[in-house]
Order: structure tokens, then sequence, then C-alpha cells
């Protein structure tokens, strides 16, 4: 009973059940902190994660379907001492309160920017409709998100 | 009912039949976080908590550890009150550590709520570092013989104009700060702060948007496990019998709890024990009985014939003018959820007999006493440190989880326990925000002033927190075998209030009368929602006052200045009305339409105005805010930028409690479990939100973190009136019924 997945550019063997939930391998195993449990049935995206640079909800997908796939989680984009363009547009913009979505904003964002350099408002909001957040940082997290596009595509 | 003329004897009627029997005093009492201490009024929780060594400590290098009772909730207090204590003592930001809500070290703030904090350890930590900064230069003044006076202050080291230096590090003994408090000490005035009043980047910040430990969730201990609870079908189920051999043989199960009817998993894998709480599950027959009362307009009907404690809670009979026009209304709120993105957490573990728990709790000490009466041993064997968890906008599971994880943990052999709510039991077993109904009527002389004005409002509490009353306000304690009951309900007292908060308007009425009615049974399971009793009661006045300035023919804005004598709530008023553009007398039309609300927050905090504009789709009935402006004056501002973000979330959670939100029930099941049957606002809907602050560096510094909700649903309210020209007096203001209110 072990799996074999990527996760960040790194091969990780952890001895999980083929239907565990990638999120639980994640934030278990991994110990990768960023993906959250938040609804269990994909409609908060708090623990979404890129699968093969597409945003894919964590808390639905079982581990043995995505082991030839790339995983990337918020640990994959930067770290606190060398800040992804999209993280350091969040701290920069304060965009957030308790935070708890934030990781899932992020990743939702980044598979958006890889598509779609530059997005409308319109494309921003539409693009995180099923990432829920309740402290009501939306406007923030708009701003952050089209502050890293500028940075990353002038 | 509707609004229109009534019968001055069908008033009297209602009013007359009111019995006045309810003591402040023990109320008060219970509220208060511990008993009267002798000597000199000291500020904010220096008050109760009196020695400085409980506040600070300088450590050999200089730095600073200062402690706070109160916690980190997302609205970036931690941040602020550094940012307090670095001012007062003269050393940088970055030397300053803080440590909050932990009942082995910091001092004991009660419940991180009402948006006190600023208050309560803002006023302390500014005291009492004020205080600790002037024995540091007096000892300082003994140690280099010159005049304290002489003395300068730089990042933590004391300068003599001839040379001499001493640093914090050097003039701390262990002895330096354990003494009282004299609130002698006289803090700096604003213009002396360097980092008060500044945007100072949250220390909490970095690590969420890098995937570091930041919350309970996150937490790994040696040996931990993980647990999960299996709750009841409906709130008064009893479990009959469940098949607990068969779950314990799955695989990685360590413990099968069953008490009473309170069951619990625990097992080496998050899944395994997810897997084995639905195996629980699927055998456990319950015995349950219907306890919910009925829904639709049928509730509020209910909850006015309820046995009820009531209170008359303000009352003025000056001199006026008799009333020619004269409006009454009703407005209804329903059962609202916190509904935090991640459901409640917490970590156990025991160790000879003595438990350690860290949670999301708001009040780590009240927990602390709940715990110890939940599990029958003294508070002193119970440690509760808090650690983040998602944002709980007032008493949401966050105590209860840690019940359940210290009952779980229990039967682990010492093994830590992190257990998490699943989704559906976060919905279903949270305590909501009451349901309220208020009615409303008020009286206009010939010149179109508001003569006469009567509130009166029926609410189950809005305030059943741990360490609050009798009882065990902790959900596993009332389902155990040797259950405990919960607390009695209690109205907090004005002039904060709870269901009556915000009850008596600001404006200046004569004759007026005020009457709260406290339901005390709880059928629905209730508590503190941000705001209490306020989003209700101001979204009633507001939209009041927007019909009573139609019955005047006046302006909403004008006609809010008229009846105001405070300047601060003016001010609020009309930058809003400037930023917003506000034409006096524009009229809504093509589903378009924008409104104003206004409240002083508890009349207490902070004053906000917003105005917000919507349109609406006569065919469908949806509502859409696709602006909103607010204007906040909190008194001297500690950190602006903190203060935007509580402001801008305030008026988006506002909207989207306005637009979508209620719990849903049927005689004895909660229905409300996930987020299809409960929908929140999502990104392409919420309203772009524009802060104005008005910084009032004269003025004591209050909390903002639930001052924009009132103001906000009122706005959006009034806004769907002036869009449609029909009043709607129900939330939410939901599709169905706007369709409804047009056709």
């Amino acid at each position: 009973m072990a799996i074999t997945l990527t996760v960040n550019e790194r091969r990780r063997t952890v001895p999980a059940a083929a239907d565990t939930p990638l999120l639980y391998v994640l934030r278990n195993d991994l110990e990768l902190n960023a993906a959250k449990f938040g609804c269990g049935m994909a409609q908060c995206g708090a623990c979404t994660v890129l699968v093969d640079g597409k945003p894919v909800r964590s808390c639905v997908t079982p581990a043995a379907a995505v082991k030839d796939a790339k995983i990337t989680t918020l640990e994959g984009l930067g770290s606190a001492e060398k800040l992804h363009p999209l993280q350091k547009a969040f701290i920069d913009e304060q965009a957030a309160q308790c935070g708890y979505c934030i990781a899932g904003m992020l990743m939702t964002a980044k598979g958006l920017l890889d598509e779609n350099p530059h997005p409308s408002e319109a494309d921003l909001r539409l693009a995180l409709a099923g990432n829920l957040c309740r402290c009501g940082t939306h406007g923030r997290i708009i701003r952050a998100i089209q502050r890293a596009a500028k940075e990353m595509s002038p | 009912m509707s609004a229109g003329p009534i019968t001055r004897r069908g008033f009297l009627g209602r009013t007359a039949a009111l019995t006045v029997g309810f003591s402040l005093a023990p109320l008060a009492r219970a509220f208060a976080q511990s008993a009267a201490p002798v000597g000199p009024k000291l500020p904010g929780s220096l008050q109760t908590n009196r020695n400085l060594d409980g506040w600070l400590r300088i450590n050999p290098d200089g730095s600073v550890t200062a402690f706070t009772g109160k916690v980190e909730i997302g609205q970036g207090i931690v941040t602020a009150l550094a940012q307090i204590v670095a001012d007062e003592l003269d050393v940088d930001l970055a030397r300053v550590t803080m440590i909050s809500g932990d009942t082995a070290t910091t001092p004991n703030e009660g419940v991180t709520s009402g948006s006190r904090s600023i208050e309560d350890s803002g006023a302390a930590l500014r005291a009492a570092c004020a205080e600790a900064r002037a024995i540091l230069v007096e000892t300082a003044a003994s140690k280099l013989s010159v005049p304290a006076s002489s003395l300068r202050v730089e990042n933590g080291v004391v300068s003599a104009p001839g040379g001499g230096r001493a640093t914090y590090g050097e003039l701390t003994s262990e002895a330096t700060f354990k003494r009282e408090a004299t609130g002698q000490a006289k803090p700096k005035p604003p213009s002396a702060h360097r980092f008060t009043g500044k945007s100072i980047p949250r220390r909490d910040i970095p690590a969420k948007v890098t995937g570091g430990p930041a919350y309970v969730h996150d937490m790994r201990l040696p040996g931990m496990i993980f647990g999960r609870v299996v709750r009841p079908p409906s709130p008064r189920a009893k479990l009959i019998s469940v098949d607990e051999q068969a779950v314990r043989s799955m695989p990685g199960v360590v413990a099968v709890v069953r008490d009473g009817s309170f069951l619990a998993v625990a097992a080496e894998r998050e899944e395994q024990a997810v897997a084995a709480a639905r195996g629980l599950d699927k055998t456990a027959k319950w015995q349950q009985t219907p306890s919910l009362p009925p829904t639709g307009r049928a509730l509020f009907d209910h909850m006015r014939q309820q046995p009820s404690q009531t209170n008359v809670i303000g009352e003025k009979s000056e001199s006026a003018p008799a009333a020619v026009k004269t409006l009454a209304a009703t407005f209804t709120r329903p059962f609202q959820a916190h509904a935090a993105i991640g459901p409640s957490c917490a970590v156990a573990h025991w160790e000879n007999g003595k438990l350690h728990v860290w949670s999301h709790t708001q009040g780590p000490f009240p927990l602390r006493g709940e715990l110890a009466k939940a599990l029958k041993i003294p508070p002193s064997d119970i440690t509760v440190t808090h650690r983040e968890g998602s944002g709980c906008y007032g008493h949401n599971g966050a105590d209860d989880v840690a019940l359940d994880a210290a009952l779980c943990a229990r039967a682990t052999g010492g093994r830590p326990v992190k257990l998490q709510w699943m989704r559906e039991d976060e919905f279903r077993w949270e305590p909501y925000g009451s349901a309220m109904v208020i009615d409303l009527q008020a009286g206009l002389d010939a010149n179109g002033n508001v003569v006469d004005f009567r509130n009166e409002l029926w609410s189950h509490t809005h305030s059943t927190r741990p360490g609050e009353s009798d009882g065990v306000n902790l959900l596993a304690a009332w389902y155990v075998k040797d259950a405990q009951r919960p607390g009695t309900a209690r109205n907090i007292p004005q002039p904060a209030g709870g269901g009556d908060r915000n009850a008596i308007p600001l404006y200046v009425f004569p004759r007026q009368r005020v009457v709260n009615h406290l339901l005390p049974d709880m059928p629905v399971r209730v508590s503190a929602l941000r705001t209490l009793g306020a989003y209700a009661n101001v979204f009633a006045i507001e939209s009041f006052m927007d019909e009573l300035a139609l019955a005047a023919g006046a302006d909403p804005v004008e006609f809010r200045l008229r009846h105001l004598s405070d300047p601060r709530a003016k001010a609020v008023i009309e930058t809003v009305a400037a930023k917003a553009g506000w034409r006096p007398g524009a009229r809504g039309g093509d589903g378009r339409g924008r409104g104003i609300g206004f409240a002083k927050y508890k009349n207490l905090a902070t004053y906000v105005a917003v105005v917000a504009e919507v349109e609406v789709d006569r065919e469908s009935g949806e509502v859409k805010v696709p602006r909103a402006w607010a204007a906040a004056d909190a008194g001297l501002v500690v950190n602006p930028d903190g203060l935007s973000n509580q402001i801008e979330g305030g008026v988006i959670q506002s909207t989207s409690w306005t637009l979508r939100e209620a719990v849903e029930f049927d005689g004895t099941r909660i229905l409300t479990g996930d987020w299809a049957n409960y929908q929140i606002l999502r990104m392409p809907e919420v309203p772009t939100v524009q802060v104005t602050l008005i910084d009032r560096p004269g003025e004591k510094s209050v909390g903002a973190g639930e001052a924009a909700q009132g103001p906000a649903v009122a706005a959006i309210a009034n806004a769907v009136a002036n869009a449609t020209g029909r009043r709607i007096r129900d939330l939410p203001l939901t599709a169905g019924r706007v369709k409804a209110a047009l056709t």
C-alpha cells in the first residue's frame, strides 16, 4: 500500500491507499500545509492545487489518479525567502484576513495566469468563482492578482 | 405586517402588556471577567491584570516580548498591538515579539470579540509599556547619575547628553516589572508615534501565502493521530445502538468513543478516521424528537408568542409637537450561519491526567473553565493555547471541537489527537446568529421631523459562549451519558446590548420607547455572530428612516443629518455622500438605485456610513451590488490599511448575508449542510468597495471589525427600494423574494 507521486518536482512515495484523497497525502504525508480542507466536496476551492498546470480540487482527487502527473502546491511556487510574484503581490496588497482560502485562490490564479497572462477583471472574477472567501477579502485578492500579472508579463 | 397607519389603541394594547422585572446588576457581574480589584482604575484589561510583568518582558538582548490575552482571528490585532508596544517603549517593531492567548503565559482578557481588542488590550499595553519605559528611564537616570528628563531613548537604548548610555537589556532585572501598574505614566501623544497610524504589514500574512504553519490545522505533534465525530441526525436525537466492533476492526482505527449519544473515532491516518466515522454513522440508530420551530413567516409569529424576558431599554418623553403622520413596519432576519471556510479543529493531548488543548477559540481562559466543568477536572490541570483557525466571525464551533478532541484523546493512551469537523458538522452544529423580528413605529410632525419613535423586538440570545453563564456551553457536554445543561440564556446588557445592540437609534427623537424581548428558550442553537443584534436592528431602523424620509418628502441623507446632533456621525454621512457622488432626491429607475445606511456600532464604537449601488433584474428578481462606498471613524487609527481591510470585509460579508443567507430546517432537522444549500456571495458578485477613513488623533481608538455590517445591509435594502419603488422588510433579499415583491 504505497503510492509514488511527483509533487513540486520531487518524486515522493507515501504509505497511502490508492483512494486516499490527494489532500490528505499532501497535508499529512508530505507535511505541506498550504492546501486546506474546506468542504471535502469540491465546493469551496480551499484545497486547490495544480495537476499538470490545471487547478484541481485535491479533496476529491484520489491520489492514485494523479500518480503520473505533475502536482504543484503553493509551496512549489515560492517560499517566504524566495517569493513568487503572486505571493509577493498578496503580501503587498495585504490580501488576506483569516487567510484560510488564500492558498486555493493563489493556485487558481496561477492556473489562470499561465493560460491568460493579461486577464480582465471580469476574467479574473469568473476564474475565481469556485473559490469561496468568507472574510470579504475579494477586492484585495483581485488587486493582488492584477498586480502580479503586471509584474509577470509587463 | 406591512407599513401603514396603525391605531393608537392597537399600539398601546401591545406595549401596555409589558412586564419589566429584569434586573441588570447580576448580569453585569456575570459578564465581567473577574471581581473588581482594589486600587486605581487602570486602562483596558490592565484593570483586571494589574502586574506589569504579565504584559511585557525585556529580554537580555534588549528585545521585547509582549503578552496579550486577545487572539488573531484574521483581523490583524497582533500586528496592531505590536505597533502600540513599539511606540510606547521606543523600540523598533522588529524587536517586539507578541505572545497571544495562552492560559499558561498571557493575561486573561476573556474573549476576543465585540471589536473590543484595541480598547481592552491596546489600552492596557499602551499604559503598561508607557510605565515600563518610565521605570527603565528612571533606572538609567540613577545608573548614569543624570536627571531622567535629560535622557533620550532610541530603539531600546537610553542615552545621556554627555555620552552615557544603557540598553534596556542592561537596565532590566528579574524584579523590574514585578509590580502592580500605577497608571501614572503618560502614554505618548499621537504626534510622537512612529508606528501607530501607519499601515504596517500584518505579521501573520507571509506564512499564510507561502504554506507556512499558520493554523491549528497545520499542527503536527509526535505520535499524533486524527479524530472525527459522528453527530446525531438532529438536535434532540438520542443514540439507541451502534456497531462499534465493526468499526474497531477497520484499518488504522485506534479508538472508538461512545459516551451516551456522543460518538467519535481516532485513527492513524486522517482518511481512515473519516472512513471510520462514516462506518459508525451507517450503523448508528437514533431516536429523533421534533424540537425545531416553524419556518417561513410562521417562525416570526411563533417568536412573538414565546415566553420572554421583557425590558424597556430606552425611554424618552420630551415635549415636541404632536405627530400628524404615523408609520409602522415590521422587519425580520432569519437564522444565519458563521459558515467558516475551514471547519473547526483542535488538537488535544492528555499527559498524566493533565490536558493541553490547542484551539482557535476566541477565549482561551473561558474555554479552559468550560472544559474543566465538562471534564470534571480542575482548570489548573488544563492548558489552552491559541492557534489560528479559519475566520470565525463570532462564536462558531471552535470551542465545541476542543471538547470533542479532549474526549477523543482520552481514549488514545496518551497519543495527541487532531480532530477536525466535516463540512456538515460545521453547518449543522455551529450556533447561529438568532432570527429576529422587529416592529417599528414612528410619527412625523407637520415639518416632517420624527417626534415619536417606538421599537419593539424579539430575539433569542446572541451570546452563549463558554464562561458566560451557568451550565456548560460546549456541545458534546449535552450529549454524553452524564450530560450537563447549556447555560441559561442571557442578554448582554445595554449600552452594548445583545439582541438589542443598536436598537436605540443615535438619532435625536424627542419621544422614544425601545422594548427588548429576550426569548430564553433556544430550540435552534444560537450565539454570537458578528454584530449580534446590530445587523438586524440597523437594517430595520435605517430602512425605516428611508421610509420616513419618503413620507416627509425629504432626501435620505438630509433627513438623517437633520435628526443627528453628533458631529462625528454627521461627518461619516457627509463624507460617504460626497465620495459616492450622492445626488439629493435622485430617483432610481430601470432597476438601478442607490441607498445609504449609517450606525455607530454599539452606539459606543466606530461610526460607519455606507452607500450601496444596486442593479435589480426585474425578470428574475436577482439583486447585484456592483459598488459600495464606506466612510469610517474609529477614533485614533492604529493601522489604516488594517482598518480598511476590516471595513471592506464587513461590507462584503454583509452583502452576502443580505442577498443570500438563511439557515434552513424542518421540524426535526437542520437541513443546511453544505455550500450548495447555503450559498454565499462569490467572486463575480462581490461589490467593489471604496473605503474612506476619518482619522481622529484626539479620540480613543475603538474597534471596527463589526462596524460596517449594519450600515451595509441598510444601504442595500434602501438601494433596492430606490431602484424598484418596493420596500422589502424581510431578509435575505433573495431573487425569489424580490421577484414576488415586484409582481
